[in-house]
């Protein structure tokens, strides 16, 4: 990448770093080595670059001069929000520019009448429910990193949550974004109302993984508090009793706002870290949450009650308040930072199976565990197939963070043998683009990679994700390129 | 090998054929028509389409076929007829894999067993899947549902130069790679040809109600409509019909799920809606249809939810400032309405109104989009209007399809 040789590469970063100190100010502009280091990785920390020079921009044109003087450049540049992403998304480049959001974090507007909120992309994702509160409205996407995650590491990664079953990702809930592009325009794609003409830039941006452009205002639709939310907590013999109430869940036609399982293993976890006392001795339990206007909560409530006992559920807990169900939850939303308390380390993988096949999945993964002799706890949102096995190992022991990378790497390939996917809501990053070509052909890959060219011809934004070798974006070959544009635009006509 | 020749290679002599004038698009009449019946047949049209500089128009119904700009050309007709079959319907999962000629009303019996549904609306009698994708049209039940873009999870095309490209997948869940079936989506067959698209389903529910008033005006709907979508009845639509710009105006809610709760939801929109409020099991003649038929001219108007009275004001104001006839209907709860106007209006005026709407929709962010009209009409007019990031969707184009082969000109700005 480096055709100008590091020495110059690194004069243009000096060069950027003087100019952006000009337009932000000094203390926003860090390139003291200790400083630059404290960005050096996201939430996937075995992943680590320090950066060249790290800006924290406070204004959308601060950001578009930014972009326009690393293309200038020729010197890539990473977005980063809050830096909570699972696949190294934003993981810096060492010759490279962080551009970091964190310093843009106003709530703009609460537009209850059009039920939209406008943000700035460093706004956490729950201060948004929170300002939305007093009028009866929240934003629905709910990722479990929701206290610290910013909006526009969502809108990077198409986030989703324990209640995007029934409710989407973000590409579900946002309808305008102001973006700087990956050549540094500023351009408003969307807004407040829906269907802009067009092709949707909108749904190509959301879940690009920062390779197209930044997000610096961010609009999104907010829905309607629940009339009511129930939540109920039940303790099966094993995850085949528990998948099989899943099912016959799903099988009546209920859409519940969420259904998490986790299996002894994660169950034992996060007891150990924060004693959530679920039913012991449980080989695996459901949190099942409906929600929506009462009555249809109440009839349909009875029934998933209904469904978990005919499938040998041997204890149910119906949260009575907030308090209980937040218990529920809790030991649910702490189950990846709970198998701390069971392993020295671990792999918190993040695969997806119809949801059918969990049974047959489920049952390979024990294989795979048996043989390998790799423990694997299971944490999943069951209702839509969404698997996060925590692949356990110690580093001090030698070969057995190999023999977890393995085991790991076999649970994506049981997801994509299954017709699943290799990630359902952390991303591909800079973590999964080797496993890219498992799941999609050359022709597929390359097809992307038009719009990456589109976006950014020059492969500066967020290079080296998501794409396991880079397409040159080069003339694409062709007899003739279309009529001028002038003429299509009806401006001018050729005679 | 002539074109002909060629294309009859590429899926068999029976699955080709010369064009007649009843294959015109809009007034321009192709020279063939080929019906590939799989993904590689189609790969294998385009390729031959490709080798002949042959420009290439996708049709499935046909019943939007008018839609857009008219083609700068369209020498080959590409119909999707031979490939209309429900490949997967795997009901544990909520999800179906389907051919692009699958008619909408085909797949909703087939599925209709399961207790399923796919939640798009079919507003155009016969519509095909493939038509819906490329059209992005969407009716009432998006309020709830989102529309063709929020359903469909995978997808799989042949570009202009025989490609096959696949996104997305089986699942609900999945952020693995770009996801151009946004792009496809309403892309008017500009990048490509469908020849599989995999949706997300619904469970069909087990009741449902409609409750139905009119108001005199929109002034005086709208503190109604407001409650009502500010509500917590979570309707499935809320749709307002008008079949005159200042005629009386109908607001309709619809409430499904579960037979007790529907009911309720029922009791309580009634209140909302006043005294004379109607609760009904049936829809409506004119639900999930557009507001014009025959050779009308056809709009999509969008604008935030609560500036919907407004909208209906100003298109009231604008058909009695040109005299037009205007229709107008459409989804007040998600800010998208649509608008007929009577067929033997004048052309220019057709234009003054639609700029006149375009200036209001202006302030608020919206957009007004000529959906279909009368050959002279689109002459006087932008169909597309303002366009935002335009020169983003050129390079798109450009890559997709650099020679610029696929339904030229009928997308925006002229792609």
């Amino acid at each position: 990448m480096d055709g100008d040789g590091d020495g110059s590469r690194a004069s243009a970063v000096a060069a950027i770093a003087t100019r952006m100190r000009e337009l932000i100010g000094d203390e926003y502009v860090l390139t003291d080595r200790i400083q630059l280091r404290t960005y050096e990785c996201d939430g996937l920390a075995h992943f680590r670059v320090t950066p060249a020079l790290v800006v924290l921009p406070d204004t959308t044109e601060q950001i578009a001069e930014c972009v326009r003087a690393c293309v200038e450049a020729g010197v890539p540049y990473v977005a980063r929000g809050s830096g909570t992403g699972l696949s190294g998304g934003a993981l810096p480049r060492a010759d490279g520019v962080l551009i970091v959001t964190s310093r843009m974090r106003d709530v703009l507007e609460i537009d209850v009448p059009n039920q939209r909120a406008v943000v700035e992309p460093g706004v956490t994702n729950l201060q948004v429910s929170k300002a939305a509160a007093p009028y009866g409205y929240y934003y629905a996407p709910d990722p479990s990193s929701q206290q610290v995650c910013s909006i526009g590491g969502n809108v990077a990664e198409n986030s989703g949550g324990a209640h995007c079953l029934k409710y989407g990702f973000t590409t579900n809930h946002v309808t305008g974004l102001e973006v700087v592009t990956a050549e540094g325009d500023v351009l408003e794609l969307g807004g407040k109302a829906i269907d802009p003409p067009g092709y949707d830039l909108l749904g190509a941006f959301i879940g690009s993984e920062g390779t197209l452009g930044i997000a610096t205002r961010v609009t999104v639709r907010l829905l309607r508090s629940p009339e009511a939310v129930k939540t109920l907590l039940a303790g099966f013999p094993s995850t085949d009793e528990a998948g099989a109430a899943v099912s016959a869940i799903i099988a009546a036609g209920v859409v519940p706002a969420a259904i998490e399982m986790m299996d002894a293993l994660a169950i034992e976890a996060a007891e150990a870290a924060v004693h959530c006392g679920y039913p012991e001795g449980a080989g695996a339990v459901l949190v099942v949450e409906l929600d929506g206007p009462e009555p249809e909560v109440a009839a349909t409530f009875e029934a998933v009650e209904r469904y978990c006992r005919e499938n040998h559920a041997f204890e149910i807990r119906i949260a009575g308040d907030d308090d209980e169900r937040a218990l529920f939850w809790k030991g649910r939303k702490s189950a990846f930072a709970a198998v701390g308390r069971i392993s020295p380390d671990y792999i918190v993988q993040d695969g997806v199976i119809p949801r059918t096949a969990l049974p047959d999945v489920l049952r390979a993964i024990a294989d795979l565990s048996t043989r390998s002799g790799v423990r694997v706890a299971n944490v999943f949102h069951a209702g839509d197939g969404n698997l996060h096995p925590l692949v356990l190992f110690d580093d001090e022991v030698p070969g057995e963070a190999q023999r977890a990378e393995e085991v790991s790497g076999a649970i994506l390939d049981l997801c994509i043998s299954h017709g699943g996917s290799i990630t359902g809501e952390h991303g591909v990053g800079a973590d999964k683009a080797k496993f890219m070509p498992r799941m999609f052909s050359d022709a597929d890959l390359d097809t992307m990679q038009l719009v990456r060219c589109a976006f950014d011809p020059g492969n500066l934004c967020n290079p080296g994700k998501v794409f396991p070798t880079p397409r040159l974006c080069g003339e694409v070959p062709g007899r003739h390129r279309g009529v001028h544009p002038l003429q299509e635009a009806g401006v001018a006509e050729v005679f | 090998m002539n074109a002909l020749a060629a294309l009859r290679k590429a899926c068999g002599d029976q699955a080709v054929r010369e064009a007649t004038e009843r294959d015109a698009i809009d007034g321009v009449r192709p020279s063939y028509v080929a019906a590939p019946a799989s993904t590689d047949e189609t790969a294998d049209v385009l390729r031959a389409a490709a080798e002949h500089g042959l420009s290439v128009v996708v049709r499935g119904a046909g019943t939007r076929i008018d839609w857009g700009n008219p083609p700068r050309g369209a020498d080959l007709v590409v119909s999707t007829q031979r490939m209309s079959g429900l490949l997967e319907h795997a009901a544990g999962d909520l999800v179906v894999r389907v051919q692009p000629g699958l008619r909408l009303a085909d797949l909703r019996d087939a599925l209709a067993p399961a207790r399923q549904r796919l939640a798009i609306d079919e507003t155009v009698p016969g519509a095909t899947l493939g038509g819906t994708v490329a059209t992005g049209t969407a009716g009432p039940i998006r309020m709830l549902y989102g529309s063709v873009r929020d359903l469909l999870i995978g997808v799989t095309v042949v570009r202009a130069d025989g490609t096959v490209a696949r996104s997305g997948g089986k699942v609900v869940k999945n952020v693995a790679g770009y996801d151009l079936g946004k792009l496809y989506t309403g892309s008017y067959g500009t990048l490509g040809v469908i020849t599989e698209a995999i949706f997300r389903l619904h469970p069909l529910p087990e009741a449902r109600a409609l409750v139905t008033t009119r108001f005199a005006d929109e002034r005086a709907a709208a503190p109604v409509l407001a409650e009502v979508i500010g509500s917590r009845l979570v309707p499935t639509a809320v749709e307002v019909d008008r079949p005159a710009a200042d005629a009386p105006l109908t607001v309709a809610v619809l409430l499904e799920g579960v037979r007790p709760g529907v009911v309720a939801r029922a009791e309580a929109a009634s209140r909302m809606l006043g005294a004379d409020a109607e609760v009904s099991r049936d829809l409506p003649d004119w639900w999930a249809r557009y507001p014009f038929a025959g050779d009308a001219t056809g709009l999509k108007l969008t604008v935030p939810i609560a500036v919907v009275p407004d909208l209906l004001r100003a298109v009231r104001e604008a058909a009695a400032r040109t005299g037009l006839a205007v229709a107008v209907r459409g989804s007040a709860g998600v800010g998208a309405l649509y608008a007929g106007v009577s067929p033997e209006s004048a052309p220019a005026t057709v234009a003054r109104f639609v700029a006149t709407l375009r200036d209001f929709v202006a302030r608020y962010g919206g957009s007004v989009v000529v959906l279909r009209a009368p050959t002279e009409v689109k002459s006087e007019v932008d169909v597309w209007g303002p366009v935002a990031g335009l020169d983003l969707m050129r390079r798109l184009k450009d890559q997709f399809d650099p020679e610029h082969r696929l339904a030229p000109g009928r997308f925006v700005g002229g792609i």
